[in-house]
């Protein structure tokens, strides 16, 4: 069997550098081609799924596993429901694995970073410093396969974290070296939260990861700093597929940021990624993501198609999660972080801003299923759109018959700016007990024009008086995310929105 | 076996139980023609399924069926009928057959009221190539199935037409005396510019009625509707109003639904002309294994117009209240002021609610808010009441007349409010509830 396989591997690599022969030239943004990439052929079969398994090292029952989602994958049907319209996606037509071929070319110092990179933090309004952590805290020495975290992966930062973090027993490392080190947590918890049938999306996904984040804090763990990922897609006409996993023990917390940039490219790429929480007993996890994937050009030329399944399993009393999210890339977002309140007394919440300026589409939103008694959960979500973009958020809101004395809370609200775009509002409401209280609200209007006024008046002009009152609509939200996803967020409103006024 | 071919293997066999899948009417009469029509759009849709989004949250089997299941004749004990105290013009069906008999002369001033069999045989007839129009433009975006078979098959039904300001109400009143009939009745209403209407309606119609009702309102015409339906426990209902509203007209319409074994109430109202307003409301009571859903969609395509829904569902003892409703405002449609509430109150564990309440806009000058809550009586209120002497029952009824309240000013004409207050009074009392573990 492995001989075979190495066989295909050698057809591969052979293909490979032919494919990449062929496409070079037709990189539109020179920067990228930098490094040097591994490819798998083209396109999604067993053998590629047998491919990514190997290259990754795996134990024979992650690639049982793997295949056993892909044969499921086959047969599935990719959904349509959501308010989305983008062309047929061609699954063949993808590489499911690219690795830069040697991480020897990991920059030493700021110098030999791309300084488009640099720019594009810098008008994030990042300091460096916090750049170096931001990217540098989780790649675990140059596991990660994309540019970004190899560029960022500075030894010292990431040597003195990951001894800090051994000190307090906490795991944070690839999920490729977690199935090799550590088997029996990755067995236990993996696919059990998202199952490998659970969708489309997160079918694919099951089979063909690549990598990801493994997290896991140990019994009355308080994991002594904000664990991060920066994920970055680099090479063209790949999709990446990344899996995280976080395990909270009982009565451990941590908090975790997840951040995400692509370089400009005209062709779509495919993103989908799943995220599971398991969350034991009086555990705690707040997860923050500020998406920002490339959005294509204003005219819907290129950016990434973002399909993400997100899902957090409260399994013990009183356990409690936080869905933080600031989307506001990609030329497509599916996306429902979720919880699942089985323990008694848990608490799920969902805070979300969703931009969509041009010609994107955000389709996002929650789901707060209720099991268990005494369970709250809290919904707040801040659509805008403005260009001709369209912005759904979409929710469902479930109480269990034995989800007695439970609690729900939503707010989604909505700003139009422009008379192109659109937004819409799609919950769904499920009450099977009455001692239960849910309430839903939402509203959409356009920015305030006295607020505007106010603002012109002391001389901003009108596209910094937009992202000013943005930002107020937004405050509910940003509060709610770390320090330094705060900053960055607070100034992707006002980037994402450049254009969309006069 | 593909969810298509199922649809379609579902129309196939309820269309085999009548032989034939069209209305009696030949195809040269106007009625025909738009019985073929319909038919050939409700070819192309097939029965909805259990999976189908749009029946979420309702089983369509039993509508789907061939042959309705038999309800068992519902005795109300003497109990005066709605609107008896109103002075109306009563057009009265009987197992959805139009009896002139027990019916008013159709002659009022200000209006035209005709059965649809008859007027078919006039080639000229204002509702010639109107009647069917709505309720076909009423399948985008979202298809209604049930709609298109309703008039493709019905014979039966009222064509009204509105030129000034009939001094009465028009009430239709649907009896039922037999425990299997299937009854289709499929009314069309024009309100002209200027003129105005008040529409009531009520009855347990048959052991399963599909109901479809166009109303066209010109502008500046004004359309008051008012129904109750239900207390007749064994009976399906599937009915739709497709409404279509010019400028400055309005559109009001309430409906009162009061358990049934399944209730599908749905409205498609686009209000196309500027400064127009739509409202509709329902208050439902079910006590029992019974299920309501009101599902509605609103479209506004132009400019300053106004609309509301207000749903309020009180359920106990295993009812289900179901609310899909939608605000559509178009492109263009500035100044749009669009609200939307869906509450319910739970009076047990054993009840449901299920909503959907949706907005779709594409319009950046507007003004759209809706709201959905459910829970138990405010144990706080209640505590109130009963600290001021009010015994607990009276107290928790008044209570939920507090809740359906806001349904009920929806409708404009006093007495006919009355009357629905006064019904819901009777129910509560029948139905003497005790909630939050009391």
């Amino acid at each position: 069997m492995a001989a075979v396989d190495m066989e295909v591997r050698d057809g591969v690599d052979r293909e490979t550098i032919e494919t990449v022969q062929a496409m070079s030239g037709s990189y539109k943004y020179g920067w990228a081609t930098d490094i040097e990439m591994d490819y798998a052929p083209k396109g999604l079969s067993e053998d590629i799924v047998r491919l990514i398994s190997e290259k990754n090292a795996e134990p024979e029952w992650m690639l049982e596993w793997r295949l056993a989602a892909y044969r499921r994958w086959v047969k599935m049907e990719e959904p349509r429901w959501a308010m989305l319209h983008y062309p047929e996606i061609d699954y063949q037509d993808q590489y499911y694995y690219a690795k830069p071929k040697s991480m020897a070319v990991k920059p030493k110092s700021l110098d030999e970073v791309d300084p488009k990179l640099l720019a594009t933090y810098e008008k994030l309004g990042i300091p460096l410093k916090e750049q170096y952590i931001l990217a540098g805290v989780e790649a675990p020495e140059g596991e990660r396969k994309v540019a970004v975290d190899a560029v960022f992966d500075s030894v010292s930062v990431g040597t003195t974290f990951k001894a800090e973090l051994a000190k307090a027993g906490v795991i944070f490392c690839s999920i490729s070296e977690a199935v090799r080190e550590y088997p029996d947590l990755v067995k236990q918890y993996l696919g059990t939260v998202v199952p490998q049938s659970d969708n489309f999306f997160a079918t694919l996904n099951s089979a063909v990861f690549s990598d990801g984040s493994f997290v896991y804090i140990p019994k009355g763990t308080r994991c002594p700093m904000e664990l991060s990922t920066y994920f970055r897609i680099n090479a063209e006409n790949t999709g990446q597929f990344e899996r995280t996993l976080i395990i909270a023990d009982e009565g451990s917390y941590v908090s975790y940021l997840e951040g995400c940039t692509a370089p400009k490219r005209d062709t779509h790429q495919l993103h989908a990624a799943v995220v599971e929480l398991v969350i034991l007993k009086d555990a705690e996890v707040k997860y923050s993501t500020v998406q920002n994937w490339y959005p294509g050009d204003e005219n819907g030329k290129g950016g990434i198609y973002n399909f993400v399944t997100k899902r957090a399993d409260c399994r013990g009393d009183n356990a409690k999660v936080m869905w933080t999210q600031v989307e506001t890339g990609s030329a497509i977002t599916w996306k429902y972080p979720s919880c699942i309140l089985r323990g008694d007394n848990s608490q799920g919440e969902f805070y979300s801003i969703a931009i969509a300026n041009n010609a994107q589409q955000a389709d996002t939103g929650t789901k707060m299923i209720h099991l268990g008694k005494n369970t709250k959960s809290r919904i707040v979500s801040k659509g805008i759109s403005a260009g001709r973009a369209q912005n759904t958020y979409r929710g469902l809101v479930s109480m269990h018959p034995k989800a007695t004395n439970s609690r729900n809370y939503t707010q989604c609200d909505s700003l139009l700016i422009g008379d192109k775009c659109g937004a819409h509002t799609v919950p769904y409401i499920e009450v099977k007990n009455n001692s239960s209280r849910v309430e839903h609200e939402a509203t959409t209007s356009k920015v305030d024009e006295d607020q505007l006024f106010y603002c012109r008046s002391r001389g901003m002009d009108e596209e910094a008086a937009v992202a000013l009152v943005v930002n107020g609509f937004c405050k509910d939200v940003l509060q709610a995310l770390p320090m330094e996803f705060a900053m960055e967020a607070q100034s992707l409103v006002a980037i994402s929105l450049e254009g969309s006024v006069g | 076996m593909t969810i298509q071919q199922a649809k379609a293997d579902a129309l196939a066999a309820r269309l085999g139980a009548g032989a034939e899948g069209q209305g009696g009417s030949t195809q040269q009469s106007w009625l025909g023609a738009a019985q073929a029509a319909a038919l050939a759009r409700v070819q192309g849709m097939g029965l909805p399924g259990k999976r189908d989004e749009y029946w979420r949250y309702t089983d369509p089997s039993t509508l789907n069926v061939p042959k309705a299941l038999s309800a068992a004749l519902f005795d109300n004990r003497g109990e005066p009928r709605p609107f008896s105290a109103v002075d109306r013009l009563k057009l009265v069906f009987v197992d959805g057959v139009f009896d002139p008999a027990q019916s008013d002369s159709l002659a009022l001033e200000g209006i035209e009221i005709e059965r649809l069999s008859q007027a078919a045989a006039n080639p000229s007839h204002w509702a010639a190539g109107l009647y069917g129009t709505l309720e076909a433009r009423g399948q985008t975006p979202v298809e209604r199935p049930f709609a298109a078979l309703n008039t493709a098959q019905a014979d039966e039904g009222v064509l009204i037409r509105v030129t000034g300001k009939p001094s009465r109400p028009v009430s239709l009143i649907y009896l039922r005396k037999s425990v299997d009939c299937d009854a289709i009745l499929h009314h069309l209403i024009k309100v002209e510019s200027g003129a105005e209407l008040t529409l009531l309606e009520n009855g347990p119609a048959a052991a399963r009625l599909s109901k479809v009702m166009e109303v066209e309102v010109a502008d500046k015409g004004r359309f008051h509707h008012v129904r109750t339906q239900g207390r007749d426990h064994d009976r399906r209902a599937i009915s739709h109003i497709f409404a279509r509203i010019g400028a400055g007209a309005l559109f009001k319409s309430f409906t009162l639904t009061a358990n049934g074994r399944l209730t599908r109430t749905e409205a498609f109202i686009e209000l196309l002309g500027a400064d127009s307003v739509a409202h509709i409301a329902g208050a439902s009571v079910g006590d029992g294994d019974f299920h309501h859903d009101d599902t509605v969609f609103v479209t506004h395509a132009a400019e300053r117009c106004e609309s509301r829904q207000v749903y309020k569902k009180v359920l106990k003892n295993g009812a289900v209240g179901v609310f899909q409703g939608k605000i559509l405002v178009k492109q263009g449609a500035q100044k749009t002021d669009g609200y939307q509430i869906s509450q319910s109150l739970l009076l047990d564990d054993d009840s449901q609610f299920l909503a959907k309440p949706e907005l779709e806009i594409y319009a950046d000058d507007v003004k759209c808010s809706h709201g959905s809550t459910s829970g138990a009586i405010d144990d706080t209120a209640l505590y109130y009441l009963r600290s001021r002497g009010v015994p607990l029952k009276q107290a928790q009824s008044l209570l939920v007349l507090a809740f359906l309240a806001e349904a009920i000013a929806e409708i404009d004409d006093e007495a006919i409010a009355e009357d629905i207050r006064g019904r819901l009074e009777a129910w509560l009392h029948r139905h003497e509830h005790a909630g939050n573990g009391q």
